[in-house]
């Protein structure tokens, strides 16, 4: 006999509400504390898998790394005092957002320094293109 | 003098760009060097005793993490045996493994340790920003890291950067 597929979803429909995630759910005292926990994995890096943050790898590390970050959440710590310990442990790099400093001015402004020179060369070659049509005709020769 | 400018730029770009490939990103520096060694107090990987930061000062030490899973913990092991045959002090921090495994791995290839600790659930890896099996961290007399080594050791390294730096090292007051 077949049974109408309708049927068997309606049938399970009570148990997905049981359904149990992937690892322990976790408890937070306060949403804001939730918060926090979340933001943090979001700004920290997987030193082991680098282009990736805590919340999408899953490397032993970044487990061992977000269950620290669940530790000191709930403990009450501030996001500041959470960054720093990281930092003290893993160096900058554990950050995935690079904080601006004397060493990283470069990283920071180089895309803008880029766009200057840019502007230059295309400034300089505008204002050589018109003098070179003002002057001489060796530019007709040139251009053959 | 104009038109060697764009093959002067693009040369000096090549340059820079050759330089950036020598250089190895996976290679994190340690915020930990000139600084003491981390709280740490583990349970020793055999027996009652413990390992703690202040079994580290006193005399130079090479900390050494590894694990029996990790595969080029054995390219290093060689060069690990090889420096305690010198004399040199190595504490071995047994980083995410089985107390059962890491026994038999050292039984098989011989142990190199005076202490070990054993850190099973990686919180010391933590304190110590370990994040690549195996780690190598020389820490002098009064307990202030060094020199730290991410990945196997090999003769080169030995030979020109960490034998002369222990002796020299040793040699400090």
């Amino acid at each position: 006999m077949r049974v109408p597929l309708i049927l068997i979803c309606l049938l399970l429909w009570p148990l997905s509400g049981m359904a149990i995630p992937v690892g322990a759910p976790l408890e937070f005292d306060s949403h804001e504390q939730e918060r926090q926990y979340q933001h943090l994995l979001r700004e920290l890096r997987c030193t082991v898998c680098q282009n990736q943050s805590l919340v999408d790898s899953n490397a032993a590390l970044a487990a061992d790394l977000r269950a620290q970050v669940y530790e000191m959440t709930r403990a009450g710590q501030s996001e500041q005092a959470i960054i720093d310990f990281m930092v003290q442990r893993y160096g900058d790099f554990v950050l995935y957002r690079p904080p601006l400093r004397a060493e990283t001015w470069l990283l920071w402004f180089a895309p803008f320094l880029l766009l200057l020179v840019g502007l230059g060369v295309w400034w300089g070659v505008l204002h050589s293109r018109r003098g070179v049509q003002r002057g001489s005709d060796d530019y007709d020769i040139r251009e053959d | 003098m104009r038109r060697l400018f764009p093959l002067l730029a693009s040369v000096m770009l090549l340059v820079l760009l050759w330089l950036g490939l020598a250089q190895n990103p996976r290679e994190i520096p340690s915020p930990l060097i000139g600084r003491p060694v981390p709280e740490i107090f583990l349970p020793a990987l055999e027996g009652d005793a413990v390992l703690s930061h202040g079994d580290l000062q006193g005399e130079v030490s090479l900390v050494n993490v590894w694990a029996s899973w990790c595969v080029s913990c054995r390219a290093e092991h060689p060069h690990l045996l090889a420096l305690q045959q010198q004399g040199v002090r190595l504490v071995g921090i047994n980083y995410r493994d089985e107390r059962v495994d890491a026994l038999s791995y050292l039984e098989e290839f011989g142990n190199p340790y005076h202490h070990i600790g054993w850190d099973g659930d990686g919180r010391a890896g933590i304190e110590w920003g370990v994040y690549a099996t195996p780690e190598s961290f020389l820490i002098d007399k009064s307990g202030i890291v060094r020199y730290k080594h991410i990945g196997p050791l090999n003769q080169a390294l030995l030979e020109q950067t960490l034998l002369p730096m222990i002796r020299a090292l040793q040699e400090e007051g």
